[in-house]
């Protein structure tokens, strides 16, 4: 790809090819929507992209490849930073090698999320360095510099992108591809890596020194810009917020932030006092109103409704006015719904007809909450319907507990069931328990991704697959079959009653391929037997 | 040059991604800046979807504010009433009824049809639309497509281009 070049790309084609021209060495990251396609990407440009079975086995494989001297890119909705924040706070203290970026992809107004968690906040807390791009082009260049502060200070870095960075179409220049790849190697480093208290200890004080020095970089020569305009109103903001912003009041002057963990509080300051009315815009909550707050800044933020959902233009224009009035509530589109031919729908029909108390997970089967199904009584996070529905057991009177049942999907059990159904042989409720897999062959949900149990890779090839049901053996569970929801000598019902009848451990594996993803995996198996036999390479679809 | 605001709404499945994938792909290879984003978390499985395309000299947000928008395409009859709200007064509404869709080879392409009907009010050159459709679809679907397009196009001519209004 040419410098230069005038290219019209997605916040997230925009962070693969960066990642690609900044010398990557291996990316990683489990599916989540916005951040689903820039692995995907970084695959189809012919880089090495990887699912991980979930966002915490992904961050730290990156960080052995920083620690190996190389560089990695690490993909996640806002959610999964949940699951990967364990290591993210002690990596912080580490003294990293090759540069670690981490993408958190946030979802203000939920388009496709469980809540809208404001990721900002991960910054502050674990104290690593977060840069959030303004438009495609700004991730490009934001990964590029990501990857730069990164290896000049050792410390991860997260490139803080939402929905309308994510999936916007926008202009991007790539720059030059970097020369001289770093080479791997391994150099012992015990304190800078063997976080015991002894060393975590310095290392701790070591991290806010870093970040210290990188809040006056940014104030030096930071990724931070101002847009000039009339002195009687200035606007401060970051992200998408940016454009929204300089629309709504094209005649203000708008100083975007680009670094905005640790914030360029020098810079903030002059900005503030070259204008006579300063408003903070921010999308989610109210980081940055109250971190100038906090420093003695008179500025304004957002009246508090405009914390939820994302922001825009008209929204903009109402926070500049300080209108509070209500907002009209945009007409109800039509909800999504299970594909026709979907195996879920046998499932949940028989799970509502039934009555259960359905502990439900999360991926396309949640939609059996919805008409005409109705059948899901719990969904938190990934992993939860076993943890949940254990609890509900221990807990209901026996008649009600013998009504509890965990559904998960195939990929959101290997992401996090496992430990779940260790939970589940170790300390059994008194009337046993089901665990219901929805396995169809792929994470649907997200755009049909690979996942450890398919046993294919991210670009569809073949690798070794994890036998859900030999697993849950192998763990103790009593009970284990596999049936097809779809066909009628496999009896799913007869055979989930039997199970919930039974007053012991099982798990009922209802298995069929996502109607959407079958002629895929049809495709991908055809392609493995000719790879196998030497007349044919996999496809990279 | 003031800013061009197009919305493009249906359900899942319909196309309204790809056809405004096509339309930013030629709105941008005429020189222009381009924006255009849309929310597809569940679209896949038949839900509303909407898209916004916007181009110009120079474009902030990559979303059309609400009843600013210059076109409103469409895709499904069930739709038209929860999207109007996006089209500005004097705006141009353009619906499958627009279309004569038995003369469409495949029902799938009424999603490049539509486009041919906005194409009259728009000032790029056919060459640019066809460049579009051949970069951005796989190849043994350009011909059906091409075929949508000029029908959507002649049917786009029939109803004619509407008077320049500020904006377009
Ligand atoms: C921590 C976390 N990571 C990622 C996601 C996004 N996500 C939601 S459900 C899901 C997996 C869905 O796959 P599966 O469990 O197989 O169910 P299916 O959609 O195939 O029915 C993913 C990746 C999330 N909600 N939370
Ligand atoms: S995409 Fe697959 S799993 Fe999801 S609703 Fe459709 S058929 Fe079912």
């Amino acid at each position: 790809m040419a410098t230069n070049q005038r290219l019209l790309l997605s916040g997230n084609e925009a962070v693969a090819l960066a990642a690609l021209h900044a010398g990557t060495h291996l990316g990683t990251g489990y599916p989540g929507t916005p951040s689903t396609e820039i692995l995907e990407a970084l695959d189809q440009l012919g880089g090495r992209a990887q699912w991980a079975p979930n966002e915490k086995v992904a961050l730290e494989v990156a960080l052995g490849v920083s620690l190996a001297r190389g560089r990695s890119l690490v993909t996640m909705k806002h959610v999964g930073v949940n699951v990967a924040a364990d290591p993210l706070f002690t990596a912080a203290y580490m003294d990293l090698v090759g540069g670690l970026v981490l993408i958190s992809a946030d979802d203000p107004g939920m388009a496709s999320s469980q809540n809208e968690q404001d990721n900002r906040h991960y910054a502050r807390a674990a104290g690593v360095p977060m840069l959030e791009p303004a438009d495609a082009q700004e991730a490009y260049d934001f990964t590029r510099t990501a990857f730069e502060l990164s290896e000049r200070w050792g410390i991860p870095v997260i490139l803080r992108m939402t929905t309308r960075i994510c999936h916007a179409r926008t202009q991007v220049r790539p720059g030059p591809t970097r020369p001289g790849a770093l080479q791997p190697g391994f150099q012992r480093d015990i304190p800078g890596r063997v976080m015991i208290p002894a060393h975590a200890r310095p290392a701790h004080r070591k991290l806010r020194d870093k970040l210290a020095q990188i809040a006056r970089w940014n104030d030096a020569e930071g990724p931070n810009r101002v847009y000039d305009g009339d002195r009687r109103l200035g606007i401060i903001a970051s992200g998408v917020s940016v454009m929204h912003a300089r629309e709504a009041a094209p005649e203000a002057r708008v100083l975007s932030l680009g670094l905005t963990w640790p914030l360029p509080m020098e810079t903030l300051r002059r900005f503030v006092g070259e204008v006579d009315r300063c408003v903070v815009i921010e999308e989610g909550d109210h980081l940055v109103y109250e971190a100038l707050r906090a420093d003695g800044l008179a500025v304004e933020g957002k009246p508090e409704m405009y914390r939820f959902g994302e922001l825009n233009v008209p929204r903009v224009r109402r926070i500049l006015a300080g209108d509070t009035s209500p907002e009209a509530a945009p007409p109800a589109g039509k909800p999504p719904e299970l594909c026709k031919g979907c195996s879920h729908r046998e499932v949940f029909e028989v799970l509502g007809r039934l009555k259960y108390i359905v502990a439900g997970d999360i991926g396309c089967y949640t939609l059996g909450v919805l008409p005409p199904f109705e059948a899901m009584d719990t969904c938190v996070d990934m992993g939860a319907a076993i943890g949940v529905g254990l609890g509900l057991r221990h807990t209901l009177p026996p008649e009600e507990a013998r009504r509890v049942v965990s559904v998960i999907g195939d990929s959101t059990f290997v992401h996090s069931g496992l430990t779940g159904i260790a939970e589940m042989v170790y300390n059994p409720p008194p009337t046993g328990h089901v665990v219901l897999i929805v396995d169809n062959d792929t994470t649907a949900m997200t755009g049909r991704q690979e996942h450890p149990g398919t046993g294919r890779a991210l670009n569809h090839a073949p690798t070794q697959k994890m036998d859900l049901a030999q697993v849950c053996r192998a763990m103790g569970v009593k009970n284990v079959q596999v049936v097809d929801p779809q066909k009628p000598e496999d009896d799913f019902e007869g055979v989930l009653r039997d199970l919930m009848g039974r007053d012991e451990l099982s798990v009922l594996i209802a298995r069929r391929p996502c109607v959407l993803a079958a002629p895929m995996i049809r495709r991908y198996e055809q392609a493995a037997r000719e790879g196998a036999t030497g007349s044919a390479q996999a496809p990279t679809p | 040059m003031a800013v061009t605001n197009i919305v493009l709404a249906g359900l899942g499945g319909q196309g309204v991604v790809t056809a405004s994938d096509l339309l930013s792909t030629a709105a941008f290879s005429t020189g222009l800046q381009v924006k255009k984003s849309e929310v597809h978390g569940m679209s896949q499985r038949g839900g509303s979807v909407t898209s916004d395309v916007r181009f110009g000299e120079q474009v902030f947000s990559p979303m059309v504010p609400d009843g600013e928008a210059d076109f409103l395409l469409v895709f499904e009859p069930s739709q038209v009433e929860i999207n109007r709200h996006w089209l500005r007064p004097g705006g141009m509404l353009i619906t499958p009824d627009d279309i004569p869709e038995g003369s469409l080879r495949n029902r799938k392409s009424l999603n490049v049809a539509l486009l041919g009907a906005l194409s009259v009010q728009l000032d790029f050159d056919e060459a640019t639309w066809m460049q579009a459709i051949r970069t951005r679809l796989p190849e043994k679907i350009h011909a059906i497509n091409e075929q949508a397009f000029a029908i959507g196009r002649g049917a786009g001519e029939r109803l004619g281009r509407k008077t320049q209004t500020e904006g377009v």
